[in-house]
């Protein structure tokens, strides 16, 4: 049993956390978020020089072969700088759909192209009723001669503005919320009769609505068996919590950081106020939600990459720890920085509101509590 | 990064479970659960004897002095797999408090003498640390030793002694000196209860047991030789000793044990024609604690693995200790839950007659003197105030 990280692996950290210091300070952030892009182009192509772009793909399309521990080590750096480029969207959704259940031609045709960096994808699952429910579709595709027609509407797509291509989520059978009849389909941006409406999250990401109004596709578009595209989400999706977790993991221990060293430089009544026994031991309790978030992560990402029987127990209970835990911190640093905190201009409140999306990213607290408990109790 | 268990790993869990299964059963458990304290010591000696012959009393100690030589994740799969079979943990005063002072600051013949008598379970130890005058603020502690001959003469009194009544010999802090920084002037010395001058006093605790006491003593001799290192120096040998003490109280192993009891009472419990188990509100306090004792479990395994590779337990042991003790609390407070009004029941024959089982009883008594976990070991409060200096700098 060890919990340490492999050389690579240190070297993978240690590349993304000098890129975070050196290159993507907060005020390079801001300008990032307020470019209509809401992200570096630059920036991306920096990733698939340093490989990152390529980790978590099979070495035949040229990929790293990394695992789920990879992953988490790029995407607790990214947290930490609340790296903007479309990192979870790109490569670990719409290249993980690709990965685990592409057909060889669509690999090769995509995959290349997303370490590259001249591919961005987007995942869109959404949809203006299905709130947290994967499984609740109603934008349907239809075979039409040699292909499909999708027609529906899909919302909330991370990196929608930006994606080249988009894989949605389609019923092609079945009722409304059946697991059973979801079938995936990759989809040209720039594919007659697709309309999107951009806008903006708390977070400074970049989001589109989809309207599929007769948007033809090829047969060879479907990705993952027909009908049978549900299992293949939710396994990337799992992935994708982890990869949140590790991003989360990454924004807390900032949070934590930078509030410590607040209280360490701020004076009031002649003396720093992290000499205040009522603030020092709110810090304590912050500082252990972030131990616990971080074993909840190690556990999680070692059960699933050893696909333990409870993987799915460990996956949900990481991300109500998230949500707790995360809720916990952000409030904390807040409180702590006073007036400051609430300010537009200091860091904290956008790593709270990052937090807070991540929260609300494939289902909240709530939401995997009650799955945990069905799993554990019924 | 890598938690699976390796073949070897799974055949030891194999060994440790066929152990426990032959050697531990339900006539010595329920005199290891009896209220009568006399019938609980005997019984407690015997099973730790029993681990003694097994070459299994002292996980923690260096293989040279009798310990396993065990790496953590032996060390976890023992702890796990004791707690699972329903068996409690070693009476922890000799075997993990005194015993590692010992064998870390002891001289050879201190060592020689004691270490043995400890890992056969032959000596019953108790600790002498706060006093009536000293608790969280333990450095300010007064009983007295001053130096006559080869002798130090003890005076004064400690307070909150577990199992005092049964100890053939207490390991106490006392003030050697009045000098400089309070905390220099304390020595740690070995005291047989025997001698001359000392009193046991019982208190009867909130659970209605009594396993506390007060030691008063009166112009107790104590040899030199009982002293461990130098004078003056008790203070450090008993911060190392302090961190063993908080990895141990946070009883990961155990709390995973009776969560899942609570689960299955639960599951068995019925209100209102449904089980008690099916209740989202109930699910949703019973999920709580156990997200984060699977946290827990493994921020745990973080600090042996990091011990394993040659670091101490240092404020990493009190994060532990406050977390886990939360956690105990949390899960007497569901079984309380369960026990309903049950929980009333005072023990008496009567009472085992019309109700036919003491589960209500043992979640009261455990509940009420669960209380203590956040106070002993240096209280939660305090455990706070180490990581805010040792971890954050504050």
């Amino acid at each position: 049993m060890n919990f340490d990280f492999s050389e690579e692996q240190v070297m993978l950290r240690d590349s993304v956390a000098r890129f975070v210091q050196d290159d993507y300070d907060f005020d390079t952030r801001r300008s990032i978020a307020a470019s209509e892009a809401g992200m570096s182009r630059e920036f991306w192509q920096t990733f698939a020089e340093l490989g990152w772009l390529s980790i978590p793909f099979a070495e035949e399309h040229g990929g790293f072969g990394g695992d789920a521990v990879d992953v988490m080590v790029v995407m607790e750096q990214l947290g930490r700088g609340l790296v903007l480029e479309p990192y979870l969207e790109t490569v670990l959704l719409f290249g993980g759909l690709l990965q685990q259940g592409g057909s060889d031609a669509q690999q090769s045709d995509y995959i290349p192209a997303i370490i590259d960096g001249s591919c961005l994808g987007a995942f869109a699952y959404l949809e203006r009723q299905s709130r947290y429910e994967l499984a609740d579709v109603a934008t349907t595709a239809s075979a039409d001669g040699d292909g499909y027609r999708l027609n529906g509407e899909k919302v909330v797509v991370f990196n929608g503005g930006n994606a080249d291509h988009f894989i949605v989520s389609a019923r092609t059978s079945g009722e409304q919320c059946a697991e059973q009849g979801v079938s995936l389909f990759l989809v040209a941006a720039d594919a007659p009769g697709l309309d999107k409406l951009a806008y903006s999250l708390m977070d400074g990401r970049r989001v589109v609505n989809l309207v599929l109004n007769d948007v033809k596709v090829p047969a060879g578009n479907l990705v993952g068996e027909l009908d049978g595209g549900y299992p293949l989400i939710e396994s990337v999706v799992m992935q994708a919590v982890l990869a949140l977790g590790a991003e989360a993991v990454g924004i807390m221990g900032e949070l934590n950081a930078k509030t410590v060293e607040y209280t360490r430089t701020r004076e009031q009544f002649g003396v720093p106020i992290g000499s205040f026994q009522a603030l020092q031991h709110r810090m304590v309790d912050t500082f252990i939600a972030y131990e616990q978030t971080r074993s909840l992560l190690y556990r999680a990402v070692c059960a699933l990459t050893d696909a333990e029987e409870d993987a799915a127990t460990a996956v949900h209970a990481l991300k109500v720890m998230m949500d707790r835990a995360g809720k916990h911190i952000f409030g904390e640093a807040i409180q702590l920085h006073g007036g400051m905190g609430i300010t537009d201009e200091l860091d904290i409140g956008h790593y709270a509101k990052r937090l807070m999306m991540i929260n609300t990213t494939f289902g909240n607290g709530d939401y995997h509590q009650a799955k945990f408990n069905a799993l554990r109790y019924n | 990064m890598d938690t699976a268990f390796a073949s070897e790993d799974l055949a030891f869990r194999d060994e440790v479970r066929t152990f426990f299964a032959q050697a531990y059963d339900e006539e010595l458990d329920s005199r290891l659960s009896t209220p009568d304290p006399k019938v609980y010591k005997q019984a407690i000696v015997e099973w730790q004897k029993r681990l003694h012959e097994q070459g299994w009393i002292a996980p923690g100690w260096p293989a040279e002095y009798g310990g396993t030589g065990w790496d953590a994740t032996k060390s976890y799969i023992f702890e796990t797999e004791r707690a699972a079979a329903g068996i409690r943990d070693v009476v922890p005063f000799g075997l993990k408090m005194v015993g590692p002072v010992i064998y870390t600051f002891g001289t050879d013949e201190q060592k020689q003498h004691f270490l043995p008598r400890i890992l056969s379970s032959d000596d019953w130890w108790c600790q002498g640390y706060s006093e009536p005058g000293s608790g969280s603020d333990l450095a300010s502690l007064k009983t007295k030793a001053e130096r006559d001959g080869d002798d130090y003469v003890v005076n004064g009194a400690k307070i909150w002694t577990t199992y005092a009544q049964h100890a053939d010999w207490i390991f106490c802090l006392v003030r050697t000196s009045s000098e400089g920084k309070k905390q220099e002037g304390i020595s740690f010395l070995l005291i047989d209860m025997k001698t001359p001058g000392i009193k046991v006093n019982p208190i009867v605790s909130i659970d209605n047991h009594h396993s506390l006491n007060e030691v008063e003593f009166n112009n107790v001799r104590v040899p030199v030789a009982n002293r461990i290192g130098e004078e003056n120096k008790g203070w450090t040998y008993a911060k190392a000793l302090l961190a063993h003490e908080r990895t141990a109280i946070a009883e990961v192993a155990d709390s995973k044990r009776k969560l899942e009891q609570v689960r299955e009472f639960a599951r068995a419990e019925v209100n209102g024609g449904k089980s008690l188990l099916a209740d989202p509100l109930f699910q949703k306090r019973l999920s709580d604690v156990e997200i984060e004792l699977m946290a827990l479990e493994f921020t745990e395994l973080r600090v042996l693995a990091s011990v394993a590779t040659g670091g101490a337990p240092g404020a990493e042991s009190s994060l532990l200790k406050i977390r886990g003790t939360e956690i105990q609390q949390a899960v007497q407070e569901l079984r309380m839950e369960v026990a309903a009004y049950y929980q009333g029941a005072m023990p008496s024959e009567l009472t085992a007659e019309a109700l036919g089982h003491a589960f209500g009883r043992e979640a009261r008594q455990a509940y009420m003197y669960g209380r203590a976990s956040t106070i002993y070991g240096g209280s939660n409060e305090v455990q706070k105030n180490v990581i805010a200096k040792a971890v954050l700098g504050l």
